[in-house]
């Protein structure tokens, strides 16, 4: 019961923001045209839904987001590790890292697409070319921020190369791996409906970019707000999954 | 001194490298021998390469010049034969009490899962922390993290024990205790203990001898044999031979922590100088 009322608090303003928008359509200040009210949307997405328009775009979205996600994590995590840890990983990628990381991504969607086809492979590849590089730098900070007590202590109770890399430098980077997954994940979802609204004929991108087209602007509008209900959850469950991992933090 | 030596400095030397400067000498020309079972405190003015001296010993610096040998021969990488606690503990903040524990356990050989936790179960009982075994780091107290550390390096059961300033971010209630129990620990299992510690009380209390260290570069200036009974407890130091060793100790250490003050004065002074 505390707990209902504190999250209706908490959606208070989203929730008046709503209201207000509604009003503003009803009362005629803003074209009902060009913004469709909230109630308008929410018919639009029934419709989507039940015709069976909305899924199979929404499962190729979230399936191309999470293949980007995880090769962008697992090549990142590694990355970050061996620029922290060996001098010449450093010398060869740190250059790169820092010349690359204020590159606008979104600009190499053309190209991207040329190079990789219309298919799967380029939505995926645009959305590492955005992600790898938080991460990166999050597994590089973290592994090198860690206490050298912590790394003499493991050694003194015996541990070897591998594992001290395994159970002390990748434990102490975590957090700020996962904050690097963080940025990951908000710049993921972006990328990737910009790519698909450019070059992909199945995904949420491609059909806001085809209803937006074609003027029908409540099921346009209907698809943003389920990328938009999308990248909430998974940053919801990305928080949840932190606060499990990171439980130790809690004193 | 009786016993054979289980570890000996021989003419160490050890040069310090700041990042992107030239080589500063911290310690010169140490030379110590620690007998089987003996504890040894080692004092000084700060910065005068005590922990450095304790770091050698663990194998986490490399030596400049002269030897280290544990048993006779020379230490090697840092090793479960030499058992180390940290002043800040060290203790891995994402593992429990009894993982923390169990973590040098594991990397024994020839230890079966339940013999691994009824050694863990035995520490954690010796430390008194039944009942906090599940528990995160950052949930304890400090002098509970201590006992923690302690533990865990004893449970491996190294030959000797090296602790760095280990009392030093304590308070002064939970360092008298934690200097109880060490003694208690001690005494019912001798072991070689190498302890760097600033408090000249505090070495009094546990030492069989103290070396008195020189300001920068570090050197050992003398060596003070203890000479209280043992075993020892807290009642010592209501003692007129104990007050006694503290000023001798404190007179040592007094003269070196004067030089490095006015080491330290003189070298603001100079730069300072420069900047002008």
């Amino acid at each position: 019961m505390r707990r209902l009322l504190h999250w209706l608090l908490r959606s208070l303003p989203v929730l008046l923001m709503v209201i207000a928008w509604e009003a503003a359509v009803r009362l005629g200040l803003v074209g009902a045209a060009l913004l469709p009210a909230p109630t308008t949307i929410a018919a639009a997405w029934w419709r989507l839904a039940a015709d069976g328009d909305l899924l199979p775009h929404a499962a190729a979205s979230l399936w191309r987001a999470t293949a980007g996600l995880a090769i962008s994590v697992a090549a990142g995590v590694a990355l970050g590790l061996a620029m922290a840890l060996s001098r010449t990983a450093e010398r060869l990628v740190q250059p790169l890292v820092t010349f690359l990381y204020p590159l606008p991504k979104s600009a190499l969607i053309p190209i991207v697409l040329v190079w990789f086809g219309f298919g799967h492979g380029a939505q995926i590849a645009v959305i590492v070319l955005g992600c790898l590089l938080p991460v990166v730098l999050g597994a590089y900070n973290g592994a090198r921020g860690v206490e050298p007590a912590l790394v003499w202590s493991a050694r003194s109770l015996g541990a070897r190369r591998a594992e001290i890399v395994r159970d002390v430098v990748v434990r102490a980077a975590l957090p700020d791996i996962l904050a690097g997954i963080r940025v990951a994940l908000a710049l993921g979802f972006v990328l990737l409906v910009s790519a698909e609204m450019v070059g992909a004929r199945r995904g949420l991108g491609f059909l806001i970019a085809f209803l937006g087209e074609t003027g029908a602007y409540p099921a346009m509008f209907a698809v943003v707000v389920t990328v938009m209900a999308l990248g909430f959850t998974a940053d919801r469950v990305l928080l949840a999954a932190t606060r499990r991992l990171l439980r130790w933090r809690e004193a | 001194m009786a016993g054979r030596s289980k570890i000996v400095f021989d003419a160490v030397r050890y040069d310090y490298t700041p990042p992107g400067g030239a080589p500063v000498p911290a310690l010169d020309g140490v030379s110590l021998a620690i007998a089987e079972d003996e504890f040894v405190a080692v004092v000084g003015p700060s910065g005068c390469g005590k922990s450095t001296l304790l770091h050698l010993v663990a194998g986490f610096l490399p030596l400049s010049d002269g030897r280290i040998l544990l048993d006779g021969r020379p230490v090697g990488p840092p090793g479960p034969d030499r058992g180390v606690v940290f002043q800040h503990f060290a203790l891995f903040p994402w593992k429990t009490v009894r993982q923390n524990i169990l973590y040098g356990l594991e990397r024994k050989r020839g230890l079966d899962a339940d013999t691994r936790r009824a050694l863990a179960r035995r520490y954690i009982e010796m430390v008194r922390l039944e009942g906090f075994e599940d528990l995160y780091p950052a949930q304890l107290s400090g002098g509970m993290k201590q006992r923690v550390a302690i533990a865990r390096t004893l449970a491996t059961q190294p030959d000797v024990l090296l602790m760095d300033e280990p009392f030093g971010a304590l308070d002064a209630q939970t360092r008298g205790l934690m200097q109880e129990e060490l003694l208690a620990i001690w005494s019912r299992r001798r072991k070689t203990v190498l302890f760097v510690t600033h408090d000249v009380h505090e070495a009094v209390l546990l030492a069989d001898r103290i070396a008195v260290m020189t300001a920068r570069p570090g050197r050992i200036k003398a060596l003070v044999e203890v000479g209280l009974p043992r075993p020892r407890d807290r009642a010592v130091i209501r003692s007129a031979a104990f007050a006694e060793r503290c000023e001798d100790v404190w007179a040592l250490v007094r003269e070196e922590a004067r030089a490095a003050e006015a080491g330290v004065g003189q070298m603001g002074a100079t730069e300072a100088g420069g900047a002008r």
